[in-house]
């Protein structure tokens, strides 16, 4: 019962840092551009950034599975070159997740770099900062908050990623199968007592998140009172 | 503006009022019968049920299709489901245990076959079930046995051959006998387990290598929810089974006469 928990726990919580450490990123950059940046399109963009969240999961798994399989475009290609294939691998467990988790991130993120008073980057500039300086040293400190609220937002939605993932990385005991799906399987498989003890892991994670994150946020909340 | 708002507001709760008058409506709806069957009688079952309403004006059948445990995991649960066809005596055994069952009406209504599958363009040379052990062959597609009736077959099949702990490493497990096939039709696995008449719907896009023997004969049951308030509803329809022109269905799709 331990083991039977312990293993799709630990692949959930792998998955869901890799894949929140990958939205980090992706999140991050495309947030700063689209706050910064003013480009034909921009909006439209913003949109398509979005759409993992609003998507129901199975289209997303769909479009993933189309595109990652052996038989699709970028899975045909990293099959023939690399040798590799994500198609019922944790990476592509991770990459389905990261994919659900993205949007969460990316719009915390522009919306914080799109708060930040311009005159404080401006003022770093004027001291001599380079423009990477500005922002590794102004601008993302400035932003931060927001964008770990987005971060702790988009763990918890990678932990409970399920539909793309059933259908991009499968349920592979101890590979693929993650806490989601270990329950659901343990119900399909009428294992009620499986599936108690899961789903009671499951929610206790659920309330840590949102316990730590409403620490954190509470503390940055009141350091913005009192600057 | 306030005038524009108000009229759009009414216009919603309206919109939000005919939804759920139509709810209502569906719930209490006519004569519908739901039949819960195992995912590989799909498309026999569907064509069935057209001439199971033609044959009863004012009746409907509703089909919920997935793995023969997965159905009876519903059923056990309260699932409103009137009929449960499985895929095999296990899963409708413990229906009969769990006491979902109404008594005298499980009888056994068609056979199937297993079969060994690999994608339409492989160039694998799978032979005999022993060829799966070759370096080529990486992952092998079948249902999940804890839940899925074919992937309770399939791990007869090589538990009988002596192979099954030593593939166990290539074994993707699926959520039901269709989505083993659908893995095997996209080429993300080089071989699979399904049901023939699974494979002759997708001839196209997979190619049976060979037919396995299975000790326990592939045999779906057939019976009658115990707390379905459609009784005779159902009776019939397990009735309409056995007709001409629902048995020339079944055969139509490669199913076989217990």
């Amino acid at each position: 019962m331990l083991s039977q928990a312990a293993i799709p726990l630990l692949l959930s919580l792998k998955v869901a840092s890799w894949a929140t450490a990958l939205a980090l990123v992706a999140g991050v950059g495309f947030g700063y551009l689209l706050a910064r940046v003013r480009f034909a399109g921009r909006e439209v963009l913003d949109a398509a950034l979005t759409l993992p969240m609003v998507m129901p999961p199975t289209v997303l798994g769909y479009y993933l599975l189309v595109l990652l399989g052996r038989r699709g475009a970028l899975g045909h290609w990293l099959q023939e070159n690399f040798g590799v294939s994500l198609i019922f691998t944790w990476q592509g467990a991770v990459i389905a997740a990261a994919a659900v988790a993205f949007p969460l991130v990316y719009k915390a993120a522009r919306a914080a770099f799109e708060d930040i008073d311009a005159n404080l980057e401006k003022a770093g500039r004027s001291l001599g900062f380079s423009e990477f300086k500005v922002f590794m040293r102004i601008t993302l400190p400035l932003a931060w908050h927001g964008i770990l609220a987005g971060a702790m937002l988009a763990f918890a939605r990678a932990m409970g990623e399920f539909g793309a993932t059933l259908m991009v990385a499968g349920s592979l005991p101890g590979r693929t199968q993650t806490l989601s799906i270990a329950i659901y399987e343990a119900v399909q498989a009428g294992d009620d007592g499986l599936a108690n003890g899961l789903v009671l892991v499951a929610s206790v994670i659920c309330i840590l998140v949102l316990v730590v994150s409403g620490r954190v946020l509470q503390s940055g909340y009141r350091r913005a009172v009192r600057y | 503006m306030a005038e524009v708002r108000a009229t759009l507001l009414r216009g919603v709760c309206s919109g939000m009022a005919a939804l759920l008058i139509g709810f209502n409506l569906g719930a209490a709806h006519g004569a519908e019968l739901v039949v819960s069957a195992a995912a590989s009688l799909t498309n026999a079952f569907r064509d069935i049920g057209r001439g199971f309403e033609a044959a009863n004006p004012g009746s409907t059948i509703v089909f919920n299709f997935a793995a023969s445990d997965v159905l009876l995991a519903q059923i056990a649960k309260g699932a409103p489901a009137d009929v449960f066809a499985s895929a095999d005596q296990e899963a409708m055994d413990k229906a009969v245990v769990q006491g979902v069952i109404a008594q005298g009406t499980r009888r056994d209504f068609v056979r199937n076959k297993l079969v060994l599958i690999a994608p339409a363009d492989s160039s694998l040379a799978l032979t005999a079930l022993s060829s799966l052990s070759a370096d080529a062959v990486k992952r092998i597609a079948m249902g999940n046995p804890a839940s899925v009736p074919v992937g309770r077959y399939t791990r007869e099949a090589l538990d009988k051959a002596g192979l099954w702990t030593r593939l166990e490493p290539k074994y993707v497990y699926a959520q039901s006998v269709r989505q083993a096939l659908d893995y095997v039709a996209r080429g993300e696995v080089e071989a699979g387990f399904v049901y023939a008449t699974d494979a002759a719907i997708m001839k196209d896009k997979v190619k049976v290598a060979g037919e396995i023997a299975t000790t326990t004969p592939i045999l779906y049951p057939i019976a009658v929810v115990k707390d379905s308030t459609r009784q005779a509803l159902a009776q019939s329809f397990l009735q309409y089974l056995a007709t001409a022109a629902s048995q020339a269905t079944l055969a139509r799709y490669g199913f076989g006469k217990p």
